[in-house]
């Protein structure tokens, strides 16, 4: 956490990219916010952001579970994250309220196993430090091995994403009539959490936790405050996750010599300070729309009660001249 | 596991378990397991603020959990509510991560926030946790019928004049109070397992509000009891108890509910039509974009 370059250091395997580390940062970093903004995009308008935040905090458990055992992070992400999705899924949570409970269920039992996984590393390898490690940004390794691998994983997740357009939109806006058009809600519901927790755990384990559940969330629900549209949202909110993330890096690296500890802000809060910046000046653009269509509206509505023919907005006087 | 030095423990984890089991209950009536979580790590950012600056981490944590709870409050008001949950969520972590990098403090410390610290209570958290709750409980208890009302049936408490907005923001501020009271303590991921695990269970038991409180103060106890026993002849983490019980004590009420349905089909399918559209419609309106 100390700084850009170590956080660049943590991410990328030194040695690899000893040329231009920044540089790599921002090609990673703005295809996993890519990435995780269409995906979010879904999440948002299916009311699934707990989900998409709780697949990150599970994912984020695999990971220091793997790293217990010393197999390779990235699966312990993905696995944990996509055992999670199941679960929440087996609780037959159909209802909104009734997923929210059945996402925290499996929640609390993640973060439980996360203790014991943060325990049993505190104890054998005498260090806390990984607990901030793995809750406020990944300092896991990714192997250049791994890059296919990561790639792949990533376009999966748009392929499902894409092939579901439809039926997922629909699913989400009104699940009667879907299944009135034989959409396979449950299938649809289901395909498109494994995608979302394998989205979810590839920008945990490159970005970490807390910036995972930003750039899925953030970008997406400024974008749904600007327009009603899917496609014009997921365009938007594309553009938002990869500006805020370029940004962010751009401020952490400048913030170097800053003070008060001249060590460098996090990029973290750089990203998440943005985003929510963008989310607030989305909602005000869209409250100053609505009330200017709202003023439109009632315009309109009192054009209509005045008598056919009777053009002039005058109103009371205009009905007594008649 | 009864020694001077437990024994605050013991006290402490009963009347967080009670708390929570209470508080909890609405919790989940409400589908607010998202902010549960939200607003404790929250509080956990304000608590790296506050010993950074060198006050009282109490102080820093109530002020955040209140803040971010109103933040969620107002901005869910017109937004979509997880989103805003999400966001406020991951702005507060965010800070945390800021004051974290500027402060010289050991990662334990911090450790201690996330996870808690059952065994090293002293007297006056003691007594700042039993005045705490006791406010908390006192809040749900004035707040009980209009809450329980707005939680259920918004239209329905709409009509009877029950304001559906203010009570959700009496009902966040009682969620950052035991935020306040709690994490000290246990923690900021202990007490969400509570939260959410001992009520989830209590519901597939029974349907009457009062019984479903009731067991779910029960059974948050009884977790919290066992999990410190276990916990002492281990040596592994309490939270790991507490998750891993809160879960097994779900899983086991929807099996004991499932096994029930199979056998008494006909009353609930009964009972189904006059109870199943009507949450549906609240449930979905929650979700869905006020235009």
């Amino acid at each position: 956490m100390t700084g850009v370059s170590a956080i660049l250091n943590g991410i990328f395997e030194p040695g690899l990219f000893t040329s231009e580390p920044v540089r790599v940062a921002v090609v990673v970093g703005g295809v996993v916010s890519l990435v995780s903004a269409v995906v979010g995009v879904f999440t948002v308008i299916r009311g699934q952001s707990f989900a998409g935040h709780s697949l990150g905090d599970l994912g984020t458990t695999g990971g220091s579970g793997a790293f217990l055992v010393g197999a390779n992070p990235l699966w312990g992400f993905v696995a944990f994250a996509l055992v999670g999705a199941g679960a929440m899924e087996l609780f037959e949570a159909r209802r909104p309220r009734q997923r929210d409970m059945a996402t925290g269920i499996v929640l609390g039992a993640g973060l439980g196993i996360a203790a014991l996984f943060l325990y049993l590393g505190t104890t054998r390898s005498n260090t806390t430090g990984a607990t901030i490690t793995i809750l406020f940004g990944s300092m896991f390794v990714i192997r250049a091995s791994m890059i296919p691998v990561f790639v792949l994983l990533s376009l999966s997740a748009l392929a499902v994403v894409a092939l579901l357009y439809r039926p997922l939109l629909l699913s989400a806006v009104s699940p009667d009539i879907a299944h009135a058009r034989g959409v396979p809600v449950r299938t649809v519901g289901i395909l498109y959490l494994l995608a979302l927790a394998v989205a979810v755990s590839l920008s945990c384990v490159t970005i970490g936790a807390v910036l995972s559940t930003a750039v899925l969330i953030g970008p997406a629900a400024a974008a749904l405050r600007l327009t009603k549209r899917p496609g014009l949202a997921i365009t938007w909110a594309a553009l938002i996750a990869v500006a805020v993330t370029w940004l962010g890096i751009l401020l952490a690296y400048d913030s170097y010599y800053w003070p008060p500890a001249r060590r460098g802000w996090p990029v973290s809060f750089f990203v998440v300070a943005l985003v929510f910046v963008v989310y607030l000046l989305a909602d005000l653009a869209s409250r100053r729309k609505a009330r200017r269509q709202s003023a439109h509206a009632v315009a309109r509505r009192e054009d209509r009660v005045g008598l056919p023919g009777d053009s002039d907005r005058t109103g009371p006087a205009g009905l007594g001249a008649r | 596991m009864f020694a001077g030095f437990m024994v605050h423990a013991w006290v402490v984890a009963t009347m967080v378990a009670v708390v929570a089991g209470v508080v909890g209950f609405f919790t989940v009536l409400r589908g607010s397991a998202f902010v549960a979580h939200a607003v404790p790590q929250a509080g956990f950012a304000g608590a790296a603020g506050a010993s950074l600056i060198g006050i009282s981490t109490f102080a820093g944590l109530g002020t955040f959990a209140v803040v971010s709870a109103l933040a969620i409050g107002m901005l869910g008001k017109r937004g979509r509510h997880d989103a805003v949950t999400a966001l406020a969520l991951v702005f507060m972590l965010g800070l945390g991560a800021l004051f974290l990098s500027w402060s010289e403090e050991y990662a334990s410390a911090i450790y201690a926030l996330l996870f808690g610290e059952v065994l090293g209570v002293s007297t006056n958290q003691v007594l700042a946790t039993a005045v705490l709750g006791v406010v908390c409980i006192s809040a749900v208890v004035i707040l009980y019928r209009p809450l329980l009302l707005s939680s259920v049936m918004p239209e329905a408490a709409e009509a009877r004049g029950v304001r559906s907005h203010r009570m959700e923001m009496y009902f966040l501020v009682v969620v950052a109070l035991v935020t306040t009271m709690s994490v000290p303590v246990v923690g900021a991921l202990l007490m969400f397992s509570l939260m959410v695990g001992a009520p989830g269970a209590a519901r597939s038991f029974t349907d009457k509000p009062l019984g479903a409180l009731g067991l779910s103060v029960g059974i948050s106890v009884a977790i919290v009891w066992i999990a410190i026993a276990a916990s002492y002849e281990t040596d592994w983490p309490v939270g790991f108890f507490v998750g891993v019980l809160g879960a097994v004590f779900f899983v086991t009420g929807r099996g004991w509910a499932a096994w029930r349905r199979s056998g008494a089909g006909r009353v609930e399918r009964a009972r189904q039509p006059a109870t199943g559209p009507m949450r549906f419609t609240t449930a979905t309106g929650m979700n869905t974009e006020p235009t």
